[in-house]
């Protein structure tokens, strides 16, 4: 693994639409310089990009009009990239629906799987790969609001999380993750932190 | 094994963070909910009638049919919201009944009741609900309102209400800042609203629930005026369905509120629309025909 030299980290925030505000303010407590990212040319000089939950066809019709697809795809060949809820439909292969998508994650989403809104809930969850930047065992506390479901995980995508009853809701693929609930809109910095660890995974040597 | 909590606040809100930098869209068809969904909106209000309609027609306006909002949300993968109003907790129990995603406590529809708001805690459902100063969106934050929205004037076109509260509102919040603690106290009093929201405010710089702009907005110009100048989000009522090319111009809105700070692409976007809604200036309406001055 190669060190970054104490290298101040640049992630990109997909600010087209949805709650993009709530993962720059855990990424600036963490520490890592922030930038907003609604055109291609935004992208330039990132080290990492997160696309925050929202509505997916919303940030795909946004993605197909202001020429994004592609450049995103590029991105995420290289480097660390992390959707939550409607950023982690993104980044599957398959939504179970025709809407425009990344498809650079082997996963399988079905979206509101767990219902409508009345049926948004919270939850604690066991993230054994939260370990790596905190020992601390203790449980992580996920929101889920009109969640997906990662249905199928396939090679070389794996599972990074279960609900208790064993329905997959986060996902690990290289440097790339997705997650079905929400950890910006807790004060938990953990997957951030874990984010961030995965962004220094990918930086090439220097 | 750890409890799975649901209808909580943080769940509430969240759906309403989900919702930001987002347009969302007045429809009285499944037709037209798909239309909205295809040109990006992050959600619909399912209405029979647009407030211009409703303002044309007069008479009470009540909750719409359960059938046709349960047509639109079958009609579309967003989430669909719909009005209740103001104080008839009844309607709100059967939308949230059928399962509509957010409600709307509007000033819109005629108020059932003229003192009291509904007790919004009550539900697991998330509600939105119209202000026009600090004071009266702390109120209905208290009573458990999980968004907030300008009121603007409904069904008008005439972006001018909305531009009012929002500087009301954001006016306030700024006063609120500077001003020394021992005054925060009078303050609150004078606003009427609770000291614990009210210190809230002061320290997060903002309220604390999503705030977004409704009420008159017509054109991309409008959607970007309301976002600089601090909304976190856009209601679009009569004005795209009463437009002479809805889809285009809900594009176009919802390309604006995403790049509501590039001029370029603002200027890109409201090229060749078509005509707007022809609508009412609101320093023609009579006193009676303001729906602004409804809710306490």
């Amino acid at each position: 693994m190669s060190r970054d030299n104490g290298k101040i980290p640049r992630i990109g925030v997909l600010a087209l639409q949805g709650d993009f505000l709530e993962h720059r303010q855990m990424l600036e407590r963490l520490g890592a310089l922030v930038r907003e990212v609604r055109l291609p040319e935004h992208l330039d000089g990132l080290d990492g990009l997160i696309i925050p939950g929202g509505e997916s066809t919303t940030m795909g019709k946004l993605a197909v009009d202001f020429g994004l697809i592609e450049p995103l795809r590029a991105f995420a060949a290289e480097k660390a990239m992390w959707g939550t809820c409607a950023g982690a439909i993104f980044m599957s292969k398959d939504a179970r629906r025709d809407q425009p998508l990344l498809g650079v994650m082997n996963i399988e989403v079905e979206r509101n799987a767990f219902g409508r809104q009345v049926d948004s809930f919270e939850i604690d969850i066991d993230v054994p790969a939260l370990r790596v930047v905190d020992p601390d065992p203790k449980p992580f506390h996920a929101i889920f609001i009109r969640a997906p479901l990662i249905e199928a995980v396939h090679p070389p995508a794996e599972v990074l999380a279960r609900l208790p009853d064993g329905r997959i809701v986060a996902a690990q693929q290289g440097h790339l993750l997705a997650t079905a609930f929400h950890p910006e809109l807790t004060d938990d910095p953990r997957f951030h932190q874990y984010f961030l660890h995965l962004v220094r995974q990918a930086a090439p040597a220097r | 094994m750890s409890p799975i909590l649901t209808g909580t606040f943080k769940v509430k809100i969240g759906l309403a963070q989900m919702l930001k930098g987002g347009v969302i869209m007045d429809v009285v068809t499944p037709e037209q909910a798909k239309i909205a969904e295809d040109a990006g909106a992050v959600a619909v209000m399912a209405l029979e009638r647009v407030p211009a309609d409703i303002r044309a027609q007069g008479g009470v306006a009540r909750m719409s049919d359960p059938e046709l909002i349960l047509k639109i949300m079958d009609a579309v993968s967003i989430p669909v919201m719909a009005k209740v109003r103001i104080g008839h907790f009844v309607e709100a129990q059967i939308l949230e009944a059928i399962g509509v995603d957010f409600i709307d406590e509007s000033e819109v529809l005629t108020p059932a009741d003229e003192e009291h708001h509904i007790d919004k805690h009550k539900f697991k459902v998330p509600f939105v609900a119209g202000a026009r100063n600090l004071g009266e969106a702390l109120r209905r934050i208290a009573e458990g309102a999980a968004m907030i929205r300008t009121k603007g004037e409904a069904g008008t076109g005439d972006v001018v209400e909305a531009v009012r509260h929002a500087r009301a509102v954001l006016g306030a919040i700024r006063r609120l800042q500077s001003m020394a603690e021992e005054e925060v106290y009078a303050f609150a009093k004078e606003i009427r609203a609770p000291l614990e929201l009210v210190l809230e405010t002061r320290r997060l710089g903002r309220l604390p629930v999503v705030n977004f702009a409704a009420g008159g907005i017509a054109t991309p110009a409008d959607a970007a005026l309301m976002m600089q100048l601090g909304m976190d989000g856009i209601f679009v009522g009569s004005g795209i369905f009463k437009s002479e090319n809805p889809a285009k111009r809900a594009a176009a809105i919802v390309k604006a509120v995403t790049h509501y700070n590039d001029p370029a692409i603002l200027a890109e976007v409201s090229k060749g629309l078509g005509e707007p809604m022809r609508g009412r200036q609101v320093m023609d309406l009579r006193e009676e025909e303001r729906l602004a001055g409804r809710g306490w």
